[in-house]
């Protein structure tokens, strides 16, 4: 077994404990409904059995991490996959750091869920290890993203927290506004598991067929769709044999083969979303509300304050002030208005008002947990569509 | 206009628009004295655009001080600069391309979408007019704001008294109050294990004030500062001198003179570009995207002169190598606060042409000759009576214009000559005019004739000259920043009231933040010294814990 196959077996190993530890926190949660002591005792047991489940997940993540700079001779952040990963490995970090904290079981519930979405929609990508193209061969890369992938997954942990703090106070008897959103939001995680689920199935199915067709540029092209194709490329001309006719053509501008994938991820996740609700009778958020029942309120607040408090710095200094040093080395010009730049700067703004609203108009509890969860969404939005749609300097795949 | 002033009922004299009496705390405002709770965030000081309002310099100085138009610009800002990503900006938009005007590049490629945007100026916008005044209407109200502030803040914080008046403890968040055994014995006890808790500890008589932290009140102000200091940074490069940012193309084994960069001359030595062996694994989309994912590495080897002091420009009979090096993607050539990056480059450029003179009837040859494209000849000899002279050369031929021909550009894209053919037989000369792929000749039929042979090809080296003297304001900007929002966020301020009268112990504590962190230093506390119970007299209140009960 080579390095690299070993690094990815961790990696596995990893998201198989952060499954089952998943379940342990929901059973230390389940416990605390019950007040007696021999009730509490359980669920401490139970507490305790998922946070050290959690931690070994994350030494295997870590060793996942580390094998893998071993065998490129880079920090594994530079390609989607890498990064997505790592993304989700400073997720589980912060959890920890803040589980040891707060001591709040119940924000493992979320994170660990979160973190595993994260893992597998990495693992959606070629997981190939590539040489660095020269612009990236510095040591800025490593400490520019790491840091800025740290300062983002500190940040997330407020999503997380007001995520729980939204389930429980949020009355899903009667409509309103709060109750929508809450399931957009939900829906929107189940997306993700429909994405997952259409890669999964036409990757294992070996699905493959080939387009040529006119950019926008107006020159002939070759696209190779791993999805059916839902919708054509501008003036598409099939080349494999026996496969799916494109149902729409689209204009040289649009994509189509990411509209394919999102609307692939899009039909999957709905009917999903539709047989849950179908089976359990309920909002996705009240199959989940009552695992947050017992969740204190205020600690969900603090803790998704503090959680900005301490990512802000971290991402100013990562995402901000090392990328204008990298890009003054790199290029002579420390910003350059690239999307992803910019896009870094509107969550750095964003966060800057979220301080600003909570220090002085006193922006606390609901309003402070949907301004996190707004936040995590831009986070996600510059990690998805600024890479994958918008090309630029931080296209990778 | 005398100033009106606040006279509290402990006899101290405050300036109007005070809330929280400065010497004892006592609220001085309806407002105050009928909340729960009191606003501590300036520590109830006089804010000037708080108590002002009637003069066009109070209502402009209240606009900008306000933290809603601050919050505001920020989400303005921040709205404005997504949408500057909705399509590629102009910078970004390939020079290259066949379509030289922005406006139809932009209507071609994006459609009507794109003429819109084009036309709205969003295709340049952070460069426009109305997005660095919303940076500097941002700026002005980081600066008004902080003064407004912090100044009262800082003398507030600086005066405190130890002994606050009782009604100021009360609206305080977390209080405890009740009776103890021993009152003085138990204020000591608190002293003592307040200072173990690393509080500094003041005390008057029966009261007591406990601190830690107060650095931490003036990181926000630290960190703007920082802010500002960037944001002079950025803008002084707009003076001359401050900043300098060209680029050229060199071909290799050529020597110009450095754009930006007076008195300095460049050799292009060599350029390398080497490639990993990946057997072309390219997608398409990573080809569309200009990810190359097969180079490994572009550089080049260059070497750079200077003139001595006083030449005349553009002499280089004397130069001086001052510095040689290997310039490669992050690794650029740094001089005298110059930094040269290698930035592009171009393989197989047209550097020389090499022509054939002969007969045209018997294909008889007198010789050969290689034109230089940048620097060509005026005369090349051919020996044996035969020589070519350059009459006229256009390095980017465009057609005629007035009869004349007319290069469109100086660059050896399409290089045409106006040739003066003489050889023994005939030695008045013939005159030709030869573009790549076309011979005219304006004056009669000729014997002989230029015939192209082959090209030369050369590499050429794109680079950018930078420099930029507001990187160190930049820096110091940066840093000042970093250490403030690190101090604000890191740090909590803490503040412990005590009072005992008569046993009946009275506790108030204030913290700008972490209101956990300041209940742990109570239990901290509360494990030393026999204390009643706290309350936090605003914690959110938990409507479903009271259902559960039920269950």
């Amino acid at each position: 077994m080579n390095l690299l196959s070993l690094s990815g077996n961790l990696l596995f190993v990893a998201f198989i404990a952060y499954l089952i530890a998943t379940f342990f926190f929901g059973g230390a949660v389940k416990n605390s409904h019950d007040k007696t002591e021999a009730a509490s005792r359980h669920a401490d047991r139970w507490g305790k059995l998922a946070i050290s489940i959690t931690i070994i997940g994350f030494i295997s993540h870590l060793s996942y991490f580390i094998t893998r700079w071993v065998y490129t001779g880079h920090a594994p952040v530079s390609n989607m996959f890498e990064f997505t990963t790592a993304f989700g490995m400073f997720i589980v970090l912060a959890f920890i750091v803040m589980y040891f904290m707060y001591r709040a079981t119940v924000i493992g519930l979320v994170a660990l869920p979160i973190a595993i979405l994260i893992i597998g929609y990495a693992a959606m990508f070629p997981t190939d290890a590539s040489p660095l193209v020269p612009s990236l061969q510095s040591n800025w890369l490593t400490i520019h993203v790491i840091t800025a992938a740290l300062g983002q997954a500190v940040l997330s942990i407020s999503a997380l927290a007001g995520l729980v703090y939204l389930l429980k106070v949020v009355k899903l008897d009667k409509p309103s506004k709060d109750r929508f959103f809450l399931e957009a939001v939900m829906f929107f995680l189940v997306v993700v598991i429909g994405f997952v689920i259409a890669s999964t199935t036409f990757s294992a199915m070996g699905y493959e067929a080939e387009f040529t067709y006119i950019n926008k540029e107006e020159q002939q092209a070759q696209i190779k769709y791993d999805m059916p194709p839902i919708f054509g490329m501008n003036q598409y001309q099939q080349l494999t044999e026996g496969t799916m006719k494109p149902l729409i053509e689209t204009p040289p501008l649009i994509n189509a083969k990411k509209l394919t994938t999102v609307t692939w991820a899009l039909l999957i996740g709905s009917v999903l979303y539709v047989l849950i609700r179908l089976i359990a009778r309920r909002r996705v958020s009240a199959i989940f509300q009552p695992l947050v029942k017992r969740a204190n309120l205020d600690l969900m607040d603090e803790i998704g304050y503090r959680s900005v408090l301490i990512g802000f710095p971290i991402f100013s200094l990562g995402a901000l002030v090392f990328a204008m040093i990298w890009a003054q080395e790199a290029w002579g010009r420390f910003w350059g208005w690239d999307p992803k730049e910019v896009w870094a700067l509107i969550t750095w703004l964003f966060y800057a008002a979220f301080l600003h609203l909570r220090l002085s108009k006193g922006w606390e509890g609901k309003k402070s947990a949907w301004l996190a969860i707004v936040g995590f969404a831009i986070m996600i939005f510059n990690l998805v569509v600024i890479n994958l749609i918008i090309a630029g300097l931080h296209s990778y795949a | 206009m005398e100033k009106e002033t606040v006279i509290c009922t402990c006899g101290h004299e405050n300036p109007f628009g005070t809330k929280l009496c400065e010497k004892c705390g006592n609220p001085l405002t309806e407002e105050e004295k009928n909340t729960k709770v009191v606003d501590m965030r300036y520590d109830g000081k006089a804010i000037r655009s708080k108590t002002y309002n009637k003069s066009f310099v109070d209502k402009v100085w209240n606009f900008f001080s306000s933290v809603k138009v601050g919050i505001t610009l920020i989400v303005i800002l921040l709205l404005a600069a997504s949408i500057g990503t909705f399509l590629p900006q102009e910078m970004y938009v390939n020079a290259g391309s066949p379509i030289a005007d922005k406006g139809a590049y932009y209507e071609s490629v994006y459609g009507f979408f794109g003429k819109i945007y084009y036309m709205l100026g969003l295709t340049d916008l952070y460069s426009s007019w109305w997005f660095q005044i919303l940076v500097g209407m941002l700026g002005i109200s980081i600066i008004v704001a902080s003064i407004d502030r912090g100044i009262p803040l800082h003398k507030s914080l600086k005066n405190q008294r130890v002994k606050r008046h009782a009604s100021f403890m009360k609206r305080q968040r977390v209080i405890a109050s009740g009776e103890v055994a021993d009152g003085e014995t138990t204020l000591n006890d608190i002293e003592k294990q307040l200072k173990a808790q690393k509080f500094k500890v003041r005390r008057d008589g029966t009261a007591l004030l406990a601190e830690k932290n107060r650095i931490s009140r003036y990181g926000p102000y630290i960190n703007h500062v920082g802010l500002i200091i960037f944001l002079v940074g950025v803008s002084l490069r707009v003076v001359p001198g401050f900043y300098v940012d060209e680029s050229m193309m060199v071909k290799e084994g050529e020597m110009v003179e450095v754009p930006g960069m007076p008195g300095y001359y460049f050799k292009n030595e060599k350029f390398i570009l080497e490639t990993h062996d990946n057997n072309g694994q390219l997608s398409g989309e990573q080809e569309k995207q200009g990810v190359n994912v097969v180079a490994k590495n572009f550089q080049t080897n260059a070497k750079l002169y200077k003139q001595p002091e006083g030449a005349v420009s553009g002499d280089t009979s004397e130069l001086e190598l001052v510095k040689e090096a290997e310039i490669r993607v992050n690794h650029p050539l740094q001089y005298d606060g110059y930094s040269i990056y290698q930035m592009d480059y171009r393989l197989g450029d047209l550097s020389g042409m090499t022509f054939k003179l002969m007969n045209k009837a018997t294909e008889e040859s007198y010789g050969e000759l290689t034109i230089d494209l940048t620097n060509p000849s005026k005369m090349y000899d051919l020996g044996n009576g035969s020589s070519v002279e350059i009459l006229t050369y256009l390095p980017d031929y465009d057609g005629f214009k007035d009869g004349q021909p007319v290069t469109k550009s100086p660059n050896p894209n399409n290089p045409a000559f106006i040739f003066m053919m003489k050889t023994p037989e005939t030695p008045e000369g013939e005159t030709s005019f030869v573009e790549i792929k076309n011979t005219i000749e304006p004056l009669g039929e000729n014997q002989n004739m230029m015939k192209f042979v082959a090209p030369q090809t050369s590499n050429a080296s794109g680079l950018t000259i930078n420099k930029n003297s507001t990187l160190p304001i930049l820096s110091v900007g940066g840093i000042i920043f970093l250490l403030g929002v690190a101090i604000g966020s890191y740090w909590n301020h803490r503040r412990i009231w005590v009072q005992i009268t008569d046993n009946q112990l009275l506790l108030a504590t204030h913290t700008n933040k972490n209101w956990h962190g300041m209940k742990r230093e109570l239990d901290k506390l509360s494990e030393h010294v026999a204390l009643p119970a706290y309350e936090d007299q605003l914690a959110l209140t938990d409507s479903e814990d009271e259902e559960e009960g039920d269950q």
